[in-house]
């Protein structure tokens, strides 16, 4: 499988006064593409800080994030948008829908920043929240949605800009049970159907049916790595594809 | 799609509400300070302005027109004589004192110029005729201070410094500055209602012949006069309004008031757009996240503030327009231009954008990480 994202020797230290702490430590990551992969562990493990690295959002202590074959932490900090622009679609626990726009325009913002606007944008968006099965809603403002429907509405426009990435971040935290599987299924359809590399930061024991590779991060070190098949004995072979 | 921007400004109905506010109240303010600064200066060189003279020659060291210093007339043939000189006429402009019908006094501004000649004579004569000047004891005064001269009519009769006085004609909109009215009579009027000397006025005005350098002219007066000063009309209007206007503080209290309508006018609309920016910063986050640039996030805020501006603007001019008409009637003159309202509306959109500034910078601080926090 194609390597969409490769971190190696990853530090993160946050200085807090004359004391530091360092929430990553040495992490060695493949996230392949095709793939799910969870980020597991506690919390203040350092899952959040390396997804928000390996989506440009932060930059390391040291160490690098290979993109497509490219270490984005030696580029500069202005380069940066660009890359989360065309290489990344983020999921956020947040959800993080613009509310005074309806459905449609929230997907049409991620349009509007790769500069793909009128006509194309608007038959674009619609064909995006077809895809998540939202077409009675396009004009439907986020107050007006289920929090299910509001996180298909996130990743239709984490879909827009057609990135080879998604990064979510604790997806289903504020979704009940069949809405967290219908977004969960979104997200594994994209890896498996169009070959997505879906990075899941979560805390949630739903969602292991739905990994190809599940990571284990512990104070601030990447631990236990399971594979499909480990997590299909591990799950008594009962997660479906 | 309706833009991000748009659509978060006109959300907050309130908010917005409080923002148009703070900025009609600024365009308001300041428009109407200029209005009434352009309307002061306007008046206190409309006689000047209006004279249809080149030069005016005076005593030495006269600062602005209402101080002028009687002089021989003597200086009327040698200014006659320079080359260049196709006119020059004796002009008076002194205070005397006007005694209404009904025994009440009243300060005025006498003003005694040719009748036969098109220079320093009233203009915007609505009633009457300016050749009617050339008989004994008449004047022609303002519709304006109609009612302050205790005149109604023309034919009606008063009293200037005991001599008699036949209302023959009225103008309209020549204020003055001073508050004593502006009264236009003949030369041989004006030295009996001030009492100058026959042998004596108080400036000449020269019209220079076509074709005639006027700083020559100018020079050659200054040569050929003595204790006199000549300056060009522009010149002259100018130093009679610093006078009035910078001299006794007049423009200097409305140009502060202009200035402070315009800080408030700032400082109401970056506190609005501020918060307006700290209620949606998690939204600006998200851009961020997305892959937005500053630049772009910079645009969201300054739109919605030239969209304030332009709003604001609209609202405040139609406002102080309203002002502008209104005052035509009462004490304070407020002229309102294209001019001034094309200049208004750059300083309105300046004055929003400067306050978004304020914004933009937190903007340039918000760190894309935010997101991730639940």
């Amino acid at each position: 499988m194609n390597l969409a994202i490769e971190v190696r020797e990853l530090t993160k230290t946050y200085a807090e006064g004359a004391a530091t702490s360092r929430a990553l430590d040495g992490v060695d990551l493949d996230v392949h593409a095709g793939e799910v992969t969870l980020l597991m562990g506690p919390s203040g493990s350092g899952k959040t800080t390396l997804v928000s690295i390996m989506g440009c959002i932060l930059r390391p202590t040291s160490g690098s994030v290979r993109i497509a074959g490219r270490d984005v932490t030696r580029l500069r900090e202005r380069d940066l948008p660009s890359v989360r622009l065309q290489q990344i679609g983020f999921v956020f626990q947040g959800i993080n829908l613009f509310p005074t726009l309806t459905a449609a325009e929230n997907v049409e913002v991620a349009l509007d920043l790769k500069k793909i606007r009128g006509g194309r944008a608007h038959q674009r968006s619609r064909a995006l929240l077809d895809d998540v099965g939202l077409t009675e809603k396009y004009d439907a403002f986020p107050g007006d949605l289920s929090g299910g429907q509001k996180q298909r509405v996130a990743i239709a426009r984490a879909l827009a800009g057609d990135p080879q990435i998604i990064l979510a971040d604790e997806p289903t935290a504020a979704l009940d049970k069949t809405s967290g599987r219908t977004v969960l299924e979104m997200l594994r359809g994209l890896a498996h159907g169009k070959g997505r590399a879906v990075v899941i930061v979560t805390h949630d024991n739903r969602t292991l049916e739905f990994a190809d590779r599940i990571v284990r991060i512990e104070d601030g070190r990447v631990g236990d790595v399971l594979t499909r098949d480990q997590i299909h004995a591990f799950a008594g072979g009962d997660s479906n594809d | 799609m309706a833009s991000l921007a748009v659509r978060n400004l006109f959300h907050d109905r309130v908010r917005l509400a409080v923002t148009l506010t703070g900025i009609v109240f600024a365009v308001v303010l300041v428009a109407i300070q200029i209005g009434l600064f352009i309307g002061f200066t306007t008046t206190t060189s409309n006689l000047i302005d209006h004279s249809g003279a080149d030069l005016w020659i005076m005593s030495k060291g006269v600062a602005y027109i209402e101080v002028g210093v009687p002089f021989s007339d003597k200086q009327l043939h040698h200014a006659l004589a320079v080359p260049g000189v196709a006119d020059a006429r004796r002009y008076i402009v002194r205070f005397s004192q006007w005694k209404r019908q009904d025994g009440a006094q009243q300060s005025c501004e006498i003003v005694g110029f040719d009748p036969d000649s098109p220079l320093g004579g009233p203009w915007d004569v609505v009633d009457g005729n300016v050749r009617d000047l050339k008989l004994p004891d008449t004047v022609i005064v303002d519709r304006f201070y109609a009612q302050k001269l205790g005149v109604a009519r023309v034919g009606d009769t008063v009293e200037i410094r005991n001599v008699r006085a036949r209302v023959v004609g009225f103008s309209q909109g020549i204020r003055t500055f001073t508050t004593s009215p502006l009264i236009f009579t003949s030369l041989k009027n004006a030295q009996h209602y001030t009492g100058l000397p026959g042998n004596q006025q108080v400036f000449l005005l020269v019209k220079t012949a076509a074709g005639s350098e006027r700083d020559r002219v100018r020079q050659e007066l200054l040569a050929r006069l003595r204790d006199v000063d000549v300056f060009t009309t522009a010149e002259f209007s100018a130093k009679t309004t610093h006078y009035w206007m910078f001299g006794t503080g007049a423009g200097v209290t409305v140009i502060i008031a202009a200035v402070l309508g315009l800080l408030v006018g700032v400082v109401v609309v970056a506190q609005t757009i501020y918060a307006a920016t700290i209620d949606h910063i998690r939204e600006y986050g998200t851009l961020k996240a997305m892959g937005a640039t500053n630049r772009y996030i910079y645009r969201i805020i300054l739109e919605q503030a030239a969209i304030s501006a332009v709003i604001g603007y609209g609202v405040g001019i139609v406002v102080a327009s309203a002002a502008a008409f209104s005052s035509r009637n009462g004490g304070a003159n407020i002229v309102l231009t294209g001019a001034v309202g094309a200049g208004l509306f750059g300083l309105t959109l300046m004055m929003c954008v400067s306050a978004a500034m304020v914004s933009i910078n937190k903007v340039t601080k918000i760190d894309p990480a935010m997101v991730f926090k639940g």
